[in-house]
Parts: structure tokens; sequence; C-alpha cells
């Protein structure tokens, strides 16, 4: 459904986008992944066909951006960052443009804008001005003005921005719905956000492809082992010392009263031992839980060079 | 075409959710209303001295009260539709929601046009409000028909040119202010660049005459529908909206 080969875009001498390539198969949702300023609004502004790229090729649809624009744009829905609302206009009334300037034949105008409505539990506020709706309504607006003409692909931008949780729950849901119809993208560099929706994520990171697999693939390629963390009630050396001799555990830290021990990679179970032998030896395990290497260690693994400070990377999880 | 007329539509109706299109009619009208009263009343005390002292024929309708108006129509032209097109390109581009408009499957000459036929609609609704006065001529003397004709015609295209400029403008910045006050210097140097045609020298005076907005009126002002004068108010109105295809093209690539 969607082709990508090569794709490079440079502002004046900065470069945005890299030697893209990627294919994208009917139906499947696809995760951009990739910290701010990685490149993903301007692939997805080049897919779209608003933007021309500066080297490569993009199919979308079966139609090149580049040269069948017209057949590209009646193909795809598009939520920008910003969702591209007119705020003196009513709901309806946007909505209705929108299929209007999609091309949605005057006698399926009606019914496209109502069922854009419904997808996105808008039916309440349809007459009135999108001025005086909040973000979130404002973001939902913009997503129904993507779905109003049923394209086959979806391009949404950072869809869940400004939502409430049990908005941003909603949507996930509706764009999980559009699965199998649709092929959509959409871009975030919230990882929750990709874990609950996509299929297939791929990370972006200054412009490149840095990593591109299922979400499982990815957590197991990347995985060191598991780390478990606990705390005793008195860490006795002793204890700690024998601890480190079980079969299977790479190292065990202690600070205080608080252990981390950590799993040899491909070693599946040893809670069982570390805790009796903790028992037995009279430290009292007060707490015991395990660190899965989240997706998001592995996104910073991907997405971090040492010259980054890791900070920056740090932030863009933390706004989770 | 279609595409054109959603265009159209959308932006003719936004100027009548907001008070623009209000307030731009009501001043419109409200200095027309005043001028037209002042020289209807200045052209009656005229005649009357006229037939008073027989000093023979008395001007006429033409010449003491529809030129006066459509010469001062087109002064007031000049200051309102700045206003008129500076929001245009610009508030789309402030709002972002210009993405819209260039991710639809519609050409970048559909949005311009579009745009630029829905300003010119509202100039055509104040124009057709004026139609009063000519019906208050007709009822009331005799009034000849072919310069009110005319006159109508050459201010359309007057203002259509002016409209180009605005739009034009009005594409190159985000600034609705900025987009605004270029529409009117540009308009107004367009309008009174003849005024140095007679230190320009023969050549360039010729070229400074032949550029000047206003000075291809006169033609219409008499009755006469000149070729050259229709040319070039279609080639000036072609070149502005040519001109902002090219501006806009321009932003995509950047």
């Amino acid at each position: 459904m969607i082709h990508v080969s090569h794709l490079t875009k440079m502002y004046g001498p900065r470069t945005a986008v890299n030697d893209l390539s990627f294919d994208i198969q009917k139906g499947e949702i696809v995760g951009f992944l990739g910290p701010n300023g990685a490149g993903k609004s301007t692939t997805m502004k080049i897919l779209t066909g608003f933007m021309p790229a500066t080297d490569g090729k993009v199919t979308v649809a079966g139609f090149d951006v580049f040269t069948q624009a017209i057949d590209v744009k009646r193909n795809v829905g598009y939520l920008p960052e910003t969702p591209p609302v007119y705020l003196e206009m009513s709901v309806e009334d946007y909505l209705d443009y929108a299929a209007r300037l999609h091309q949605v034949p005057s006698a399926q105008l009606k019914s496209s804008v109502s069922s854009a409505l419904e997808k996105t539990d808008l039916g309440s506020v349809r007459s009135r001005l999108i001025g005086n709706l909040s973000k979130g309504y404002r973001q939902r607006v913009g997503l129904a003005q993507a779905l109003v003409h049923n394209p086959q692909v979806l391009i949404l931008d950072e869809p869940t921005v400004g939502l409430d949780p049990k908005q941003i729950i909603e949507i996930r849901e509706l764009i999980k719905g559009l699965a199998g119809d649709h092929t959509v993208i959409l871009s975030s560099h919230i990882l929750p956000e990709v874990t609950a929706t996509c299929q297939r994520i791929i990370v972006i990171s200054k412009g490149r492809i840095v990593a591109e697999d299922t979400i499982e693939r990815l957590t197991t390629r990347l995985n060191k082992g598991l780390i478990y963390s606990m705390t005793v009630r008195t860490p006795h050396p002793a204890g700690i010392t024998l601890m480190r001799t079980l079969p299977g555990i790479a190292s065990v830290t202690a600070t205080g009263p608080k252990l981390v021990v950590e799993i040899q990679p491909g070693v599946s179970e040893v809670r069982d031992q570390i805790v009796s032998t903790a028992v037995n030896q009279g430290m009292g395990v007060l707490e015991f839980s395990a660190e899965k290497v989240s997706l998001e260690e592995i996104f910073l693994q991907l997405t971090t060079e040492e010259n980054v400070p890791a900070q920056a990377g740090k932030k863009d999880g933390a706004t989770v | 075409m279609k595409n054109i007329w959603t265009i159209a539509r959308r932006d003719f109706r936004n100027y009548f959710t907001s008070p623009i299109a209000y307030i731009v009619i009501a001043g419109f009208l409200g200095i027309m209303g005043w001028m037209f009263f002042f020289n209807l009343a200045h052209f009656n005390e005229q005649n009357m001295q006229y037939q008073q002292y027989n000093m023979g024929k008395a001007i006429s309708i033409t010449d003491g009260i529809v030129r006066p108006l459509f010469g001062n129509m087109n002064v007031i032209f000049l200051f309102l539709i700045p206003f008129i097109t500076m929001r245009l390109f610009a508030e789309e581009k402030k709002s972002q929601t210009i993405q819209l408009l260039m991710t639809s499957p519609v050409t970048l000459t559909d949005i311009i046009v579009g745009k630029f036929l829905s300003a010119f609609l509202l100039i055509s609704v104040m124009l057709g409000m004026t139609l009063v006065y000519p019906v208050v001529l007709f009822a009331t003397g005799n009034p000849d028909i072919g310069p009110i004709i005319t006159s109508y015609i050459g201010t359309l295209l007057l203002a259509s040119c002016l409209l180009s400029v605005g739009v034009l403008f009005s594409s190159m910045t985000e600034n609705q202010i900025v987009a605004g006050a270029l529409t009117f210097a540009g308009g107004l140097f367009l309008w009174l660049i003849s005024w140095a045609s007679q230190a320009a020298g023969p050549v360039w005076g010729d070229l400074l005459l032949y550029l000047s907005l206003i000075n291809h009126y006169a033609s219409f002002g008499l009755g006469i529908l000149n070729t050259s004068d229709l040319i070039f108010y279609f080639s000036f109105i072609f070149s502005g909206l040519f001109l902002t295809h090219r501006v806009l093209e321009s932003y995509r690539w950047r």
C-alpha cells in the first residue's frame, strides 16, 4: 500500500530525512517512533503529497506522490500535528467542507459526515463552533476530518496529543478498529501510544531508520536479560555472596537493603531460588519485583548516541 | 470547477460569519450614500443656477453625478479591499488550516481561483447594493444608460485588479496586518504611478502611464469599452493570481 525507497529530504543544507526505505502492507497499523525532530512529520508530509522530496521514490495506494499527487491525496486522510480546523465554523459544516474538498459525491455527503461524527463520538457537539470546543475535541474534529472521505490510507501525526486519558483510550480503540480496511501510519514520541495501537514500529532517529520490527521481536532482540530488584530487612554479606553463586545469576548489586539481581540472558525462571536463598539466610524479604527492559529503554538505546546526553532522550519518555 | 466553487463558497460564507463583511459593506454603503446625496444636491443646485441665468445647456447627469460617483467608489475600494483580501491566505497559514487545502485533492489553481472568487463575490454584492442609485436617477431623471453600465464593468475590473494584488500579498505572509498594509501600499502605488510619467521622459513615461491602474479606467467612465483597457485589466488580474501560484508553490519547496 505504501512503498518508500531511498527517500531523502533536505531543508537547505540540513538533512531532515536521510535515505529512508520501508514498505507498509494493506491493513497494517504502523507506528513511527522517534524523538522530537527525528523526521517523522517531514516523512508524513511527503507521504501526503504536501511536500516534495529531495530524492527517492514514494508510492501511496499505487500512485506516485510526486507525479500523481492528486490521486494520492484522494486516497489519503491526513491529520497534521496541529488539527487544521477553522475555529469560526461549526463541526458539521467543517466536516461537510472537508468531505467536499475530497470530492465525496453529493449524495453521500450527509452519510459521510454523520459516520465520521459517530466514529469520533462528536455527535453531541455537531452544531457547535469549533472555536468553542476544548483542545481534545478539536483534535477529534481533526481526526474526523481525516476519516470523512473514508480513505484507504490514514496518516496521523501524533493523534492523541492533548486528549484526556479516557479519550486517548477511545481514540486508540478507534484506530485499532480501522485496521484491516484502512492502512494507518501514526507517529508518536510517546511509547505506550505505539505499543497500544501498532502492529509494527519503525524507529526513526536523525532522519534514519534505526529499527523496524514488531514490538515483541524488538523487545526480545534488545533484551539483555531480566532484572529483579528486592528489598530485604537485613542484608547479610554471606547471603549475598551465596546468591551470586546461584545458577543463572549474572550479578547481584547491594546498596543498603536494596538488592538488584541481574539474570543471564536466556535464563527463564530463578525467582524461587533467589527468594528462598534470601529467606534461608535470614535476610527477610520485604519486597520483590521484576524490572522488565521496557520499550522505553530500547527506544533510548536505539536513538541515543554517546554524544547525545541521555537526558534529552529521557525527557521524551517522561511525557508519558 | 466544482473544487473552486467548494472553496469559494466556504470563504464567501466566512466573510459573513465574521464581522468583516458587515463592517466593510456598512462602511462602503454609508460613505457611498453620503457622496451620492452630496453629488445629487450639488447637481441640482448647479442646474438651478444654469436655468436661472439662462447659461445654456445644463451639465448632464452622466458628467454631474454618475462619473464622480464611480470615481469615488473606486477610491473607496482602494481603501476597503485590503480588509477584504488580507485574511485569505495569511489567516490559513497562521492557523495552519492551509494544510487541509494542500493535502486535499485540489490543485493550487483551484485554491487560488476559489479564494479570489469569494472576494470577487463580496465586492459584487457591494456593487449590487449600489444599483439603488441608478434606480433613483432613472426614477427622477433621464440619465444615459451606457456610461452607467460601462462604469460598473470598469469598477468591477479595477476592484478585481486590487483583489489580485491583495491575494498575492496575503499569500506571502502569515501576518494579516502586513498583508493588508502591503495591499494598500501596492494598490496606491499602481494608482498613482502615472504621476511620475511626465518627469520620466518619453519611453519610461509611457510605460508608467500604461501601468497606472486608474489611467485605464477613463474610457469606462465615458461609456466606452476599450479592448486595450479590458486586456490590461484582465492580464493584470491574471498576473496577480499567477504570481500567487508561484509564491505558494515556492513555499512547498522550502
